[in-house]
């Protein structure tokens, strides 16, 4: 199951809005070996696309490093599919089971197909799913929101870069 | 001096938990050999059959992506940092 606080999952579908009709990607990082998703990092899409993205290598070897630096890992890797449902493509699968990816990461799939740019209207949601993929497997789990007041304080830091 | 290898999260399971471990060699190919003979299946893991870096794979010699410097032919000396990385990418 992800646990995710209200303000994380309002970061990422903001972000997911904002870049449609190209996909929007990047990692919600926490305290490394726990699962806690506490702060949001938006990526640049270095691929530009409606139907591929990509960590650009250098902002990729800069995440990583400020994480470490920060004793932080990606708790999730999010990314956004802009005409198709908010489920693993192929490739995705691909990367996910690659030899140095960790099988314990969620992978937050966000889809904008039927509202991209926020309307304002009631039932204006994005779909919002997260999976797990092992091996070349996927297995989908369920995702809990939590309020972000339950907490008592504000864990969440959106980073620009 | 040796060269330092940065070991993603998953990959720490052939380190000992070890976030860094140290190894030598002249090449990144020579550096991975090296590295698998103290901490064994790790070059399985970053080298394919055929003999070429995994695509799924990034790997730095300090700032520079290998895929732009020779991949495994790339040259390493004593004091460069290596890190290595899962790609993160994707699509519909």
């Amino acid at each position: 199951m992800l646990r995710i606080d209200r303000a994380t999952y309002d970061a990422i579908v903001a972000h997911a809005r904002e870049d449609h009709p190209d996909e929007a990607c990047g990692v919600v990082a926490g305290p490394e070996g726990t699962d806690r998703p506490e702060r949001v990092v938006p990526m640049l899409n270095a691929a530009r696309s409606p139907t591929f993205y990509e960590f650009d290598t250098a902002d990729l070897l800069k995440l990583y490093r400020d994480l470490d630096d920060r004793d932080e890992w990606a708790v999730v890797v999010y990314h956004s599919h802009t005409a198709t449902e908010a489920y693993p493509s192929r490739t995705d699968i691909g990367y996910a089971s690659g030899p140095a990816a960790d099988p314990r990461t969620h992978y937050v799939l966000v889809s904008t197909r039927h509202h991209g740019g926020q309307t304002g209207l009631a039932g204006d949601d994005v779909e919002f799913r997260s999976y797990r993929i092992v091996d070349g497997e996927v297995s989908e789990e369920e995702v809990e929101i939590v309020e972000t007041h339950l907490f008592g304080h504000s864990p969440t830091t959106v980073v620009y870069d | 001096m040796a060269i330092e290898v940065r070991i993603p999260t998953i990959l720490r399971t052939h380190t000992g938990g070890n976030k860094t471990v140290d190894g030598s060699g002249d090449t990144l190919s020579a550096l991975i050999d090296d590295l698998d003979s103290k901490h064994s299946g790790l070059k399985n893991r970053l080298v394919t059959e055929e003999g070429k870096l995994h695509r799924f794979v990034n790997v730095y010699v300090n700032d520079e992506d290998v895929r732009f410097t020779g991949a495994l032919d790339t040259q390493v000396k004593d004091g460069d940092s290596v890190t290595i990385l899962p790609a993160v990418a994707g699509g519909c």
